[in-house]
């Protein structure tokens, strides 16, 4: 074993990824030997693999989709480099039209081994221009998969299977967990971790906290709080939200009849709203309270740290949640 | 400029075959056996055509709304095409696309889009495909007007242009995006000029005159087989019907109109051939009796294919 960061884990996921599938490249800006990307994620892979498959873009969202989309269904496996999510919005058609829909418009003909890496996330007093987190915008996309690590292990097993996916994957890591520098002991040898396969992250049986991203490590530095007032949280990470492994979150909500969601997004319409939706659906008789979202406000996300910290949900917002149930 | 008699044969059989088949589609669309939108390509045959006659199978393709023509000049089955169109299982992309997506990857048709200008970014990355796998390949993208005004274009031809890629843009100006003149869109009377902004070569050429095209994107697609990048080559030309099946063409007059069907480059090529004695007027009538009959045979098999089945719709999300 060996211990990574988060972007360490990125790094090893491309390398090792490149180095094996001859097709695997990687566009975008400011991905080459200066910066490496905006957070140094990819430093050192142009100098391994050059400028033919580390290839530098202008600023030009369209192109950068658009071409990977063109080489994707002629024998080539892009990695688009996005930046912050929020520039999906830069690209939008590609991705609600194009990039998810070709295989299916042309009756399943092609397939679209796209996988697009970008930043998520509040935390760095960016605006919402920097921060955003668009799951539940990005999961009413069909043709696409969402995938949202919150470890270095899971950053590197997840990738690399995004990569090797023939579908479109939207690879989506929080920017907060690169600057905290948090780690993880990964094996020496390869490793992957299949879509769709949700992580206890913490076994409990009082109440079930689906978080996502940054939030499982706020939900678990809750659960300790409230494990010192008797509360026992088991903590499930999904992982992906497409696929969604929606038999981990119903097998624990039948264990402790509560389920608690906290996601950082704007509460309207996003992943939480979904996932709460399943469990309401498909496991009802196993609810002894209602289904509580700790989620961001409906408005934009604010620069100033004093507002940012608000907005985000954190380990306060969780505890009273959970408490409201209990 | 010396072209093989066959050639030039098949090249007339490409548009008739095109121009019968918007008709064809005219009638059926008004008879109500094909649903949703239709654009018809009639009028621009020499260009798909003539685009089309420098290409190799594995040359790539991609397209626009109005692009039952390019599929035809690539190779498209009529049979398949009309069978997409009426909805049916049996047709090119199962009856998920329509009209304005057929798509036939083996034949290098990497889709039409009904997004306008979503094909510029596309193709490129056909082309990047096919300079990084080490192939001569080109990547022809076809698209009109009024997709020069989007930002595809600019971010699309630019990017191609840095990374010198095997692409043409073959531009098909027939002088409307939907009502709107170019003369209105654009600041220019003649697109071509932009691509000095790219440092690329572009050209304008009578797009109602297959032999010109089929020169002009001869002369791109060698360039970008040498690997030597990216070019523009804008064909005028005009369209016979209107936006789409149903269009009042309010905006355009009739003297517009009539100047219009007066430039048809069918009757045109086919004055052509006869006086160059590559076919006789017998000959040509023959290839227009063949198509029909083609067509003929196209709708009778898009009427008796299956429809697709209802649960199919779940089908084809994910590889």
């Amino acid at each position: 074993m060996k211990e990574v960061t988060f972007l360490k884990a990125i790094t090893e996921a491309v390398d090792e990824e490149m180095a094996r599938d001859p097709t695997v490249f990687m566009l975008g800006e400011d991905i080459g030997k200066h910066w490496g990307a905006a957070f140094g994620e990819y430093q050192g892979l142009f100098d391994k693999y050059g400028p033919e498959r580390i290839r530098e873009t202008p600023i030009s969202e369209t192109a950068i989709l658009g071409g990977a989309m063109g080489a994707a269904i002629t024998g080539m496996r892009p990695i688009a480099f996005l930046f912050f999510d929020d520039f999906l919005g830069v690209c939008g058609d590609e991705l609600i039209t194009h990039l998810t829909k070709m295989r299916y418009m042309f009756g399943g003909k092609i397939k679209m081994p796209v996988t697009i890496t970008a930043y998520c996330g509040a935390g760095l007093s960016a605006a919402d221009s920097h921060s955003k987190t668009l799951l539940g915008w990005l999961m009413n996309i069909p043709g696409l998969k969402i995938v949202t690590p919150s470890t270095a292990y899971d950053a590197k097993g997840l990738l690399k299977t995004s990569i090797r996916d023939d579908n479109p994957v939207v690879f989506l890591y929080h920017k907060v967990l690169i600057f905290t520098g948090i780690t993880s002991k990964i094996p020496e040898e390869e490793y992957t971790i299949p879509l769709g396969k949700a992580d206890i992250k913490r076994e409990g049986s009082d109440v079930t906290v689906v978080a996502i991203a940054l939030m499982v490590h706020r939900a678990l530095a809750a659960a300790d709080k409230l494990q010192e007032k008797g509360i026992s949280i088991e903590v499930i990470d999904p992982r992906s939200l497409v696929p969604l492994d929606k038999q981990a979150i119903i097998d624990s909500v039948k264990k402790t009849g509560k389920l608690v969601i906290m996601d950082e997004e704007p509460k309207t319409a996003s992943a939480a709203a979904e996932i709460s939706a399943i469990v309401a659906e498909e496991a009802f008789d196993h609810l002894d309270a209602p289904i509580k979202r700790v989620c961001a406000p409906d408005t934009p996300i604010p620069f100033s740290p004093v507002l940012e910290k608000f907005w985000m949900p954190d380990e306060e917002d969780l505890i009273k949640a959970v408490t409201e149930i209990m | 400029m010396a072209i093989e008699k066959e050639k030039l044969i098949d090249m007339y059989r490409t548009m008739v075959r095109i121009r019968t088949f918007e008709d064809r589609v005219c009638k059926e669309f008004a008879a109500g056996h094909i649903p949703g939108f239709v654009h018809l390509y009639a009028g621009e045959e020499a260009i798909a055509t003539g685009a089309c006659a420098n290409l190799r199978t594995d040359d790539y393709i991609t397209s626009t709304h109005r692009g039952h023509g390019h599929v035809i000049a690539k190779g498209g089955k009529t049979d398949r095409m009309m069978a997409e169109l009426f909805g049916k299982k049996t047709g090119y992309n199962k009856g998920k696309g329509g009209s304005m997506h057929i798509a036939e990857v083996d034949i290098g048709m990497l889709g039409a889009s009904a997004i306008v200008g979503a094909g510029i970014p596309i193709a490129g990355g056909a082309a990047l495909s096919a300079k990084m796998r080490r192939t001569d390949q080109v990547a022809v993208c076809f698209f009109g007007d009024g997709a020069c005004n989007t930002s595809r274009f600019h971010e699309g031809v630019n990017l191609a242009s840095i990374w010198k890629l095997p692409v043409v843009y073959v531009i098909e100006n027939n002088t409307y995006a939907e009502t709107t003149p170019v003369s209105y869109a654009m600041n220019i009377d003649d697109i071509a000029v932009r691509a000095v902004a790219y440092g690329i070569p572009g050209k304008t050429v009578d797009g109602n005159d297959v032999l010109a095209v089929y020169e002009a994107v001869g002369e791109a697609v060698a360039r970008a087989r040498r690997g030597e990048g990216p070019s523009i080559v804008v064909c005028r030309t005009c369209r016979h019907y209107g936006h789409y099946e149903g269009d009042t063409q309010t905006y355009r007059s009739k003297q517009e109109f009539e100047e219009c069907h007066k430039k048809d480059p069918i009757p045109r090529f086919r004055k052509k051939l006869v006086e160059m004695r590559v076919l006789t007027e017998k000959q040509a009538d023959e290839i227009n009796q063949e198509i029909l009959k083609e067509l003929d045979d196209a709708v009778k098999f898009a009427e008796e294919s299956p429809l697709p089945a209802p649960e199919e719709t779940l089908e084809d999300v994910y590889a």
